[in-house]
């Protein structure tokens, strides 16, 4: 099945990537021929077969829901391009 | 003492412990190794010589004072996809050029404990999403065998610096061969672990139900002694299995009498190499000389392995790399118009070609309409696979083909055509998918290149595998060969 410029504009937009014209139409192609070659899984019968969740049989662990990590809002931030008295900035959302 | 470098993790310990050569000493020696090959190979994005050498020094008064871990003053790389304290960690990415990670992954701090010095940060496939190293945003890694050629990957800075006695060992990653693959390409040995062995805490994700991380050595014994420091249970990681770790290196001279090895008929088919076809049966046969057996098994749904992983691992991949939003860390784009353009121009900008179309097939798979017929579909494949492997291991201890197709390809030769790179995996992926241990160790050369033979076993068995791969290092010196420009 192949893929045109529409559907690979919106999943780049459910991705959040901009993509450059030449990276759209490379995408369009490769894409196409990707998705060609998952057909192949129809090839096997999986009528039946529970869908894998986990590669061993076992169940999640959970923890105790407590607090164990100290605040370390400063370090973390030195990575942060923007931030201002703590806080994280980006554009302005609500006008 | 200008041999170091051709010593392997374990002579280096004794080395230390008799008093020989100090870690300063070594470490020194490596680092200028490091200084003379590195331009040609790029193994790795960052050389840390100063934080080396002050902890080779700790290392000595360390062992002086009577302190001594088993990695004590033995220097190591990790790849660039673990977290290092105060270090650039990268992920071979423009994203995260700018990141200074302020932790330590689970790994970095237990090897550090336990004495090692890290000398830098190995260079990788951009995320770890690639098989050839060119997809990084520092540039590809070359292979130390052939300077045209790719080491492989996305491991390939880890195997290529122990391929070129830059280091005895590197960690590394294994998502559907990343570590086994590269390995096998550069003559080194790489291990996988069993899904859940060895922490995941600060080794940045790129499919969260196949990622396991693993090392790079020269030697079964060397291996054996680094996954006994890095496996075991952590509270950090919720992947992480609480499973008693056996004393790998113990174990190695088991005997391997009687272990019954299978050899999968669908993997000596058409896709493979005749060359290495030979070599591999080469190698089973010598196994099978010293004691153990070879059997023939069948492992009918194996062949979609690559269809299955190639939809399930962007799958993850997409959701994994959402958190790269240009807001809390890494790359950001210049003068946003608003939050939407913020987080598409800084994912678009920071992001290389590969990723993006990982991300954006995992994208498609998982959105409205075509989940069942994919994302679903290839998690019930998995299942099919993942039985065929159970099946074989009620029959056999441990299952054993080639490692790879053809020995190392060209730089360049397959970047530009995603399935043909993604068809390298074919006989990797199956462990990943079944969350199985693997390894790959040296068994020979074609047209001068190395190529591995592949070893999966069952999970939590990975002392079934180093045996193996020990057992089979006594008899033959392929993993001694050097490649002539590095001796």
């Amino acid at each position: 099945m192949s893929l045109d410029k529409d559907q690979v504009q919106q999943i780049a937009t459910l991705a959040r990537l901009e993509l450059k014209p030449e990276e759209h139409a490379e995408l369009v192609e490769k894409l196409s021929r990707i998705v060609d070659f998952f057909d192949h899984l129809s090839e096997a019968d999986t009528s039946g077969v529970i869908p894998m969740a986990h590669p061993l049989d076992v169940a999640q662990r959970l923890r105790p829901d407590v607090v164990i990590e100290a605040n370390q809002r400063d370090q973390y931030q030195e990575n942060a391009p923007s931030v201002a008295d703590g806080l994280y900035l980006v554009p302005k959302v609500i006008e | 003492m200008t041999d170091l470098h051709t010593r392997s993790l374990t002579e280096l310990a004794a080395g230390l412990k008799s008093g020989d050569f100090s870690s300063v000493e070594l470490t020194q020696s490596l680092l200028d190794r490091v200084a003379k090959h590195d331009e040609t190979l790029n193994a790795f994005v960052t050389v840390t010589g100063d934080q080396a050498l002050a902890a080779a020094a700790k290392a000595d008064a360390d062992r002086a004072a009577g302190n001594v871990g088993v990695l004590n003053g033995l220097p190591i790389i990790h790849k660039d996809i673990f977290c290092t304290q105060g270090v650039k960690t990268t992920c071979g990415s423009k994203m995260l050029d700018n990141f200074i990670s302020p932790y330590d992954a689970t790994i970095v701090e237990r090897m550090a404990a336990a004495g090692a010095v890290v000398l830098g940060k190995a260079n990788m496939d951009e995320f770890a999403m690639g098989s050839s190293n060119e997809t990084s945003y520092f540039g590809p890694v070359r292979n130390p065998w052939d300077l045209e050629r790719s080491p492989g990957g996305s491991s390939g800075g880890s195997a290529a610096a122990v391929a070129a006695r830059l280091a005895p060992a590197a960690t590394a990653t294994d998502t559907g061969g990343s570590i086994r693959q590269p390995a096998a390409l550069t003559n080194t040995l790489g291990i996988k672990p069993t899904y859940g062995r060895v922490s995941r805490y600060g080794m940045i994700a790129f499919a969260s139900s196949l990622d396991q991380a693993g090392v790079i050595t020269r030697t079964a014994e060397d291996a054996a002694q680094l996954l006994g420091v890095m496996a075991g249970f952590d509270e950090r990681d919720s992947t992480c299995l609480d499973q008693p770790v056996p004393d790998y290196v113990a174990e190695l001279g088991n005997s391997i009498k009687g272990l019954k090895v299978g050899v999968v008929r669908q993997h000596f088919d058409e896709g493979l190499d005749a060359d290495c076809g030979v070599k591999v049966k080469e190698a089973i046969a010598a196994l099978d000389s010293l004691g153990a057996k070879a059997v023939e098994i069948d492992m009918p749904n194996i062949d979609l392995s690559v269809p299955t992983y190639y939809v399930v691992a962007p799958a993850e991949c997409s959701s994994n790399l959402s958190r790269f939003d240009g807001v809390r860390f890494g790359h950001r784009a210049e003068n946003p118009e608003d939050l939407h353009d913020l987080y598409c121009r800084s994912r678009g900008e920071g992001f290389g070609d590969e990723v993006k179309r990982r991300i954006m097939t995992g994208t498609y798979v998982l959105s409205a309409g075509y989940y069942d017929a994919y994302y679903l579909k290839a998690q019930q494949v998995r299942h099919l696979i993942a039985d065929d492997f159970k099946r074989a291991f009620e029959e056999v201890d441990v299952i054993a083909g080639p490692t790879t197709p053809t020995p190392a390809f060209k730089l360049g030769d397959k970047v530009d055509d995603p399935i043909t790179m993604y068809l390298n995996d074919i006989y990797t992926i199956g462990a990943n998918l079944g969350g199985f241990p693997a390894l790959s160790v040296p068994c020979g050369f074609v047209d001068d290149l190395p190529i591995g033979l592949h070893l999966v076993g069952h999970h939590f068995d990975e002392s079934a595998l180093l045996r193996c791969a020990y057992a089979y290092q006594q008899v033959t010196d392929w993993h001694m060969a050097c490649p002539e420009d590095f001796k």
